[in-house]
């Protein structure tokens, strides 16, 4: 029996590698190596950080409104980290973790939440679309992308990220139902954070578990635990080889805690308390690495200073360049909607260049 | 002897012979258009047939438009409910899933906002996807889609993913249909940033536009106005021929008043100009064919020689775009009217059902007096 046999979302089990407490279930092996587990934590670390920072510069008045990722970094890092180049990534807006491990520079990412159109522009073979904002609408994007990759018979995945809120649009449910017809190789990943804004799951659905909406579309769901890195990791990789070797599509639904506000303009002390919250604190992704990595010997205070100074380092110097990046040209919010400017935005365009002296 | 017990039925279930016929064909002229399609698609068979008879309906044209360029270019895919085995609800893909197969003329699920968004993945990663939407009426679910992404994803990314679709859409009044059968949204989509609207007005003009659509790098919504699917018949050549998008048709040359219209109602102007010949009156007659981006100079150079316009179109009078053309010649060509500009239009209702429907639409005679009344001015 596979993996998503044995944790059929209507059997109840939530699938899980290492405990909160840092040790593993009975398991022949690791399913990452020391050293890869090191340097994901670095990663996760860094992603950390470098949402905290962004937090901070909005605080400021540095950066517009933004959506914090903290405590969801496991989800984000351990599927991105089973990409192949030639996968797509559809992030919703609270990925700065998946996309960051696809290859979108931190200055890419904080040009976007700083206001630049430049931001949403992701390099030549970097295959990570922009923010998407209505919820719920992506998915259908990542259903047609894998859609096409398969006519044309290319062994590619896609994945789109979105959370518990998502699974109650219509788009998703309608991205769900033609994944399943059409067998398209796309990994659903939804973050179930606990909340949309301030609606608790509970009220987002009446099912028990998110993963089973999978099983009305006609294809595996699985519920892992989205604080752990490695079964986050182990789901992922299960799924993407199963889409790429025809398997079809699958729903992966992360549980894990949004301990932020929903976006900087959020103040979620008016719909939930410090005693909700606190439970989750000890399942945070990052202390149950750091428990696991303590007890192989590759964690010490003096090791994690050293990755926090270094991670520092480097996005305060991307802050620095992303604040040095000029103003826009004019032509700049004209030259991108056609393929060529039509005569009427050109027409448009002067107009605004006369009235700016 | 006697009468059979079958015979004995109550009286209200006797009906004479003539209400047993066809009702008049007026009422029954949405079957009737459907049912004509039927037997286009089964007898004729459209698709597999050499092209001896060159008089095609608009129908036929599309039907051949599709496929000569999923001929040309295999990127090119048909998806759509009921577009592949059935060959489309008016027959406008038939014979296309025989000749392309199933993966590349696709019947989906009942989703409209899922087949416009899952055309745009194909979009996105170098298909040219042409999506049908059964109905103008069941366009609305797209326009999340369409608004908030379709258009806007070139904008979005600075030009590194791009949406090279189209959306075909059978729209417009005019066939008696049920409810939502009969809409015009073409302002609601001009109004909106990063994606093309075209209308075509005969078979010929369809073919043309549609291969500019299919090949045009940016997203076109393709209005195709049902009322005149079949009839109109015209010669249609095989072969590549293009129509530029942004460029809106002369269909006649006049001194007197322009009158601008798209779609089903460049028929009735026609119609109203040769009426107006009778009272001399020499009209100028121009076809838009792309609603958004306008062609604006060449209604412009127009109003500059007839001094007087008359705008035609069956959507909702108030912004509708009338409304739009007349500000746009407010713009560039004020000095130049001799009498404001007049709008002959839907109103500002639902489109009724068939009782009423002759309430709604513009016809010649409301086209006529709109002229004289700027004509008098």
């Amino acid at each position: 029996m596979g993996l998503f046999d044995d944790y059929h979302p209507l059997k109840g089990k939530m699938f899980q590698i290492l405990k909160p407490d840092g040790t593993l279930h009975p398991i022949k092996e690791p399913p990452l190596s020391d050293q890869e587990t090191f340097q994901l934590y670095q990663k996760i670390l860094f992603i950390r950080l470098a949402d905290q920072k962004a937090l901070m510069l909005q605080r400021q008045g540095r950066m517009g409104t933004y959506a914090p990722i903290h405590g969801q970094e496991a989800c984000q890092v351990g599927s991105a980290y089973v990409l192949q180049k030639g996968d797509w990534v559809f992030p919703a807006f609270r990925e700065l973790g998946a996309t960051w491990m696809r290859g979108v520079s931190l200055k890419t990412i904080y040009l976007y939440w700083m206001g630049y159109e430049e931001g949403s522009r992701a390099p030549e073979g970097i295959n990570v679309m922009p923010v998407s904002i209505p919820v719920g609408t992506h998915p259908l994007h990542a259903v047609g992308v894998a859609w096409a990759a398969k006519l044309k018979g290319d062994r590619m995945v896609t994945v789109a990220y979105f959370g518990d809120g998502a699974t109650s649009k219509g788009d998703f449910h309608e991205a769900m139902n033609l994944a399943g017809v059409f067998k398209t190789p796309t990994i659903f990943f939804c973050q179930n954070n606990q909340f949309a804004i301030s609606v608790p799951r509970k009220i987002q659905t009446a099912s028990e578990t998110l993963a089973q909406k999978a099983i009305a579309y006609g294809f595996d769901g699985i519920q892992v635990d989205g604080n752990d890195l490695f079964a986050v990791y182990v789901a992922t990789k299960e799924a993407v080889e199963k889409a790429r070797s025809g398997g079809g599509p699958t729903l992966i639904e992360g549980v894990t805690f949004r301990f932020g506000p929903h976006t900087t303009a959020d103040d979620p002390t008016k719909y939930r308390t410090e005693k909700e919250i606190e439970p989750w604190k000890p399942l945070d992704p990052l202390v149950r690495l750091r428990l696991y990595l303590k007890g192989k010997g590759l964690f010490s205070e003096e090791v994690e200073k050293r990755l926090i100074e270094e991670a520092q380092k480097e996005i305060d110097q991307v802050v620095i360049e992303a604040e040095a990046v000029p103003a826009p040209e004019v032509e700049d919010i004209f030259k991108f909607v056609f393929s060529e400017m039509t005569p009427q935005l050109k027409e448009q365009m002067e107009y605004l260049k006369g009235t700016l002296g | 002897m006697g009468v059979k017990k079958e015979f004995f039925i109550p009286l209200t279930l006797i009906v004479s012979p003539a209400f047993a016929e066809a009702p008049a064909r007026r009422t029954r002229l949405w079957e009737v258009e459907l049912r004509a399609g039927r037997r286009q698609g089964r007898g004729e068979n459209i698709g597999r047939k050499e092209l001896t008879m060159s008089k095609l309906n608009m129908v036929e044209a599309i039907n051949l438009a599709l496929r000569e360029e999923m001929e040309r270019d295999n990127q090119v895919i048909v998806l759509g409910e009921d577009v592949g085995r059935e060959g489309g609800v008016f027959r406008v893909t038939d014979g296309l899933q025989d000749k392309f197969g199933v993966d590349r003329v696709v019947d989906t699920p009942l989703a409209e906002s899922g087949i416009v968004g899952a055309a745009m993945g194909m979009a996105l990663y170098g298909l040219r996807p042409i999506a049908e939407i059964q109905f103008d009426g069941f366009l609305y679910p797209c326009l999340d889609q369409i608004t908030n992404h379709i258009g806007r994803m070139r904008n979005r990314s600075r030009g590194r993913f791009t949406c090279p679709l189209v959306i075909r859409v059978p729209y417009g009044g005019g066939i008696h249909a049920p409810e939502h059968h009969s809409e015009s949204p073409e302002a609601i989509l001009a109004h909106t940033p990063g994606i093309k609207v075209v209308i075509p007005s005969t078979p010929y003009e369809a073919k043309g536009l549609l291969f500019s659509s299919i090949r045009d790098p940016n997203p076109v919504v393709f209005l195709e106005p049902k009322r005149i699917y079949r009839a109109i018949r015209e010669e249609v050549p095989e072969g590549d021929y293009t129509i530029p998008l942004g460029k809106a048709r002369l269909v006649q040359e006049g001194k007197d008043v322009t009158l601008i219209a798209w779609g089903a109602m460049v028929r009735e102007v026609l119609n109203a100009a040769e009426q107006l010949k009778n009272d001399k009156i020499d009209v100028e007659m121009i076809d838009l064919r792309t609603i958004s981006p306008m062609d604006v100079e060449t209604v412009v150079t127009s109003i500059r020689k007839t001094g007087r316009g008359v705008i035609v179109h069956e959507a909702p009078k108030t912004c509708g775009l009338g409304a739009e053309i007349i500000a746009l010649i407010n713009e560039k060509a004020f000095l130049s009217l001799q009498a404001p500009i007049e709008r002959v239009t839907g109103f500002d209702i639902p489109v009724p059902l068939m009782k009423s429907e002759h309430y709604y639409l513009p016809n010649p005679k409301r086209i006529v007096m709109a002229v004289k009344k700027v004509m008098s001015f």
